[in-house]
C-alpha cells in the first residue's frame, strides 16, 4: 500500500511541476507578445510625432552631433581595421590561385556591400543604442521625462523623434566613412605584405565597384539607423523605476538592436538578390 | 497655522477633486478621495509612504489618468481634456518633483530656460535672462547659473528645482516631498522658501510630505491620507491635539 501512496505523491508532484513549467512558458509567451505589441505602438506613436508640426530642430541637430560626430573616432578605428584584417586574411588564399591582383576589388566590394554596413551598424548598436537606452532610462528613473511633460514638452517628440531621425541619417554617413577608411586600411595591409602603389591599388579597387553596389548598402544603412535609434529609445523610455533598470535598459537595447540589425540585413540581402542589384 | 480657516474658505477653489479613484492592477491606491484647494492657501497632505499621495498630485497634472472621479482645476475638468487643453492647464501649475528632476545634460541656466522658452515663447532673450536671474536670486543661488546638476548638493538641487518651477509664474504649485533626503537645517530652509514663494508669487500649493516640521512651517490646512482615503482634515492645532493613534504617531 505504501509504494502506491508514494507513487501517487510523486505523480502529483510531477503534475504540479509540469503545470508550473507550462504556466512559466505561457507567461514568457505573453510577455513576448505584450512587448512586441508595445514596440509596434511605440513605433506608430513615434511615426505620428515625426510628422507633427512642432519639430524639435535644435535637439535634432544636437543629436546628429552626438550620434554622428562623436562616433567618428570609434568608426575610424574599426573601419580601418576592417579593411586591414580582410586584406591580410584574404591575400594568402588569392596568392594560391595567382589572383592577388583581384584583392583591391574584392576587398572594396566586400566592404561596401556587406562588411562595412553590418560591422558599423553593430558597433553603433553597442555605442548608440546603449547610450540612448541608458540616457532615457536614467531620465525616466529620475522623473526627468515627467518633468518635461509637465513643462508642456512632449517627450516622444523631444527625446524619441529627434534621436531616431538623427540615428537614421547619421548611420549611413558613418557607413560610407567606414567604407572609405576600410579601403585605406586595406591598402596599408597590402603594403605590409607586398608593395603596391596607392594609385594602382585604388584604381583597381574602384574599377570593380559600381554605383549599384552602393545603393542597397546605403538603403539598408538607413534601416539599421532607424532600428538602432528606435530600440535604444524604446528600451530607455520603458525602463522600470529602480536604478538597476537603467543598466537593464542599456543592455537589452544593445542585444535587441544587434539582433534586429542582422535580421534587417538578412531581409535586405534577399530583396537585393531578388532585384538582382 | 498661518491663515485662519474662515479666511481660506472664503477664497475661491482653485482645485476641486471629487470622488477620485485610482488603481494599479489589483491595488487600489486612491478610493473615492475628495479635496479642495482654495486660492492662496498651503494645503499639506500627510500620509505614510505608499498611501497614494504622489499618485494624487500626478493625477492633477494629468501624468496619471484616474479610473473615476472629477479633478477640476480653475473649474475645468482635467480628466476629460485632450493634450492641447491639458498643456494649457499645465502652464498654470508648477510641479516640484521628489528627486528634483533637473535635466542632467543641461546647466542650471539651460534647465531654467527650458520651460520658460516653451511656456512663454513670446519672451525675448534679455527678458528670459532677467527672469532667470530673478528666480535664482529668490532661491539664493545666483552663483550656480553655469553649474551642472551633478555639481550641486541635494539642498541646492531642490532650490534650483523650485526656481525652475516658479520661473514660469505658476498659479498653483504641487510639491512632492520637498524635504525628503535633506538634513534638518536644509529642510527648514526649503520649508521657509516654500512660504516665501507663496507670499511673493501669490501661489496656492499642495505639499505632499511626511515631514512634520515641514508641515508645521508651511501648512494653512492639513489632510491626512491613509490607505487611499481621507482620514482626517483640519488645521495644525486640530492635528496636534488629536488623540487618534495614527495622527499621534506623526505628531509625537
Amino acid at each position: 500500500m505504501i509504494p502506491v501512496i508514494r507513487a501517487r505523491e510523486i505523480a502529483r508532484q510531477q503534475a504540479l511541476l509540469l503545470s508550473e513549467r507550462t504556466l512559466t512558458k505561457t507567461e514568457s509567451a505573453n510577455n513576448f507578445l505584450t512587448d512586441f505589441a508595445d514596440g509596434i505602438m511605440f513605433l506608430a506613436h513615434s511615426i505620428k510625432e515625426t510628422f507633427s508640426r512642432k519639430f524639435e530642430v535644435r535637439e535634432f541637430f544636437h543629436q546628429c552631433f552626438v550620434i554622428g560626430y562623436k562616433s567618428l573616432p570609434l568608426i575610424s578605428v574599426t573601419g580601418t581595421i576592417m579593411g586591414f584584417v580582410l586584406t591580410i586574411q584574404s591575400r594568402p588564399v588569392l596568392l594560391t590561385f595567382g589572383a592577388v591582383n583581384l584583392l583591391p576589388g574584392m576587398v572594396a566590394i566586400s566592404l561596401i556591400r556587406e562588411i562595412g554596413p553590418v560591422i558599423t551598424a553593430l558597433i553603433c548598436a553597442g555605442k548608440i543604442a546603449s547610450g540612448i537606452g541608458a540616457e532615457l532610462g536614467s531620465m525616466k528613473v529620475t522623473e526627468q521625462i515627467e518633468a518635461m511633460e509637465v513643462s508642456s514638452t512632449h517627450p516622444m517628440r523631444f527625446l524619441v523623434v529627434t534621436r531616431v531621425l538623427a540615428a537614421t541619417l547619421m548611420i549611413p554617413l558613418l557607413v560610407l566613412y567606414a567604407d572609405a577608411l576600410g579601403i585605406i586600411g586595406s591598402w596599408a595591409g597590402a603594403n605590409i605584405k607586398g608593395d603596391v602603389s596607392y594609385v594602382l591599388f585604388f584604381s583597381q579597387a574602384f574599377s570593380h565597384i559600381d554605383f549599384y553596389d552602393f545603393i542597397p548598402a546605403v538603403v539598408k544603412s538607413f534601416f539599421f539607423g532607424a532600428v538602432i535609434g528606435l530600440v535604444g529609445c524604446y528600451k530607455g523610455y520603458n525602463a522600470g523605476r529602480g536604478t538597476e533598470s537603467v543598466g537593464k535598459a542599456a543592455n537589452s537595447a544593445v542585444v535587441l538592436a544587434s539582433l534586429l540589425v542582422l535580421i534587417v540585413d538578412m531581409i535586405a540581402v534577399q530583396i537585393t538578390d531578388m532585384l538582382i542589384l | 497655522m498661518r491663515n485662519t480657516q474662515t479666511e481660506i474658505q472664503n477664497e475661491r477653489a482653485v482645485i476641486k477633486i471629487t470622488n477620485l479613484s485610482k488603481s494599479f492592477g489589483e491595488q487600489e491606491v486612491l478610493k473615492n478621495f475628495s479635496l479642495t484647494l482654495y486660492n492662496g492657501e498651503n494645503l499639506v497632505v500627510l500620509g505614510k509612504s505608499g498611501s497614494g499621495k504622489s499618485v494624487l498630485i500626478k493625477c492633477i497634472v494629468g501624468l496619471l489618468k484616474p479610473d473615476s472621479g472629477i479633478i477640476e482645476v480653475f473649474d475645468r475638468d482635467v480628466t476629460t481634456m485632450n493634450m492641447k487643453e491639458l498643456d494649457e492647464v499645465r502652464q498654470k501649475i508648477g510641479f516640484l518633483f521628489q528627486s528634483g528632476a533637473l535635466y542632467d545634460s543641461m546647466t542650471v541656466k539651460q534647465n531654467l530656460e527650458f520651460p520658460l522658452c516653451r511656456l512663454k515663447s513670446q519672451l525675448r532673450q534679455k527678458e528670459i535672462d532677467e527672469k532667470i536671474e530673478e528666480v535664482l536670486e529668490n532661491v539664493g543661488l545666483l552663483d550656480a547659473l553655469y553649474k551642472m546638476p551633478s555639481q550641486l548638493s541635494g539642498g541646492m538641487r531642490k532650490r534650483i528645482s523650485l526656481a525652475r518651477t516658479i520661473v514660469v509664474d505658476p498659479m498653483i504649485i504641487l510639491y512632492d516631498e520637498p524635504t525628503t533626503g535633506l538634513d534638518p537645517v536644509t529642510s527648514d530652509e526649503i520649508s521657509l522658501l516654500i512660504n516665501d514663494v507663496q507670499k511673493k508669487y501669490k501661489t496656492s500649493s499642495i505639499i505632499i510630505t511626511h515631514d512634520i516640521e515641514c508641515a508645521r512651517t508651511t501648512a494653512d490646512r492639513l489632510i491626512m491620507l491613509h490607505d487611499g482615503e481621507m482620514y482626517e482634515e483640519g488645521n495644525l492645532k486640530d492635528f496636534e491635539k488629536s488623540e487618534d493613534k495614527l495622527i499621534k504617531s506623526f505628531f509625537k
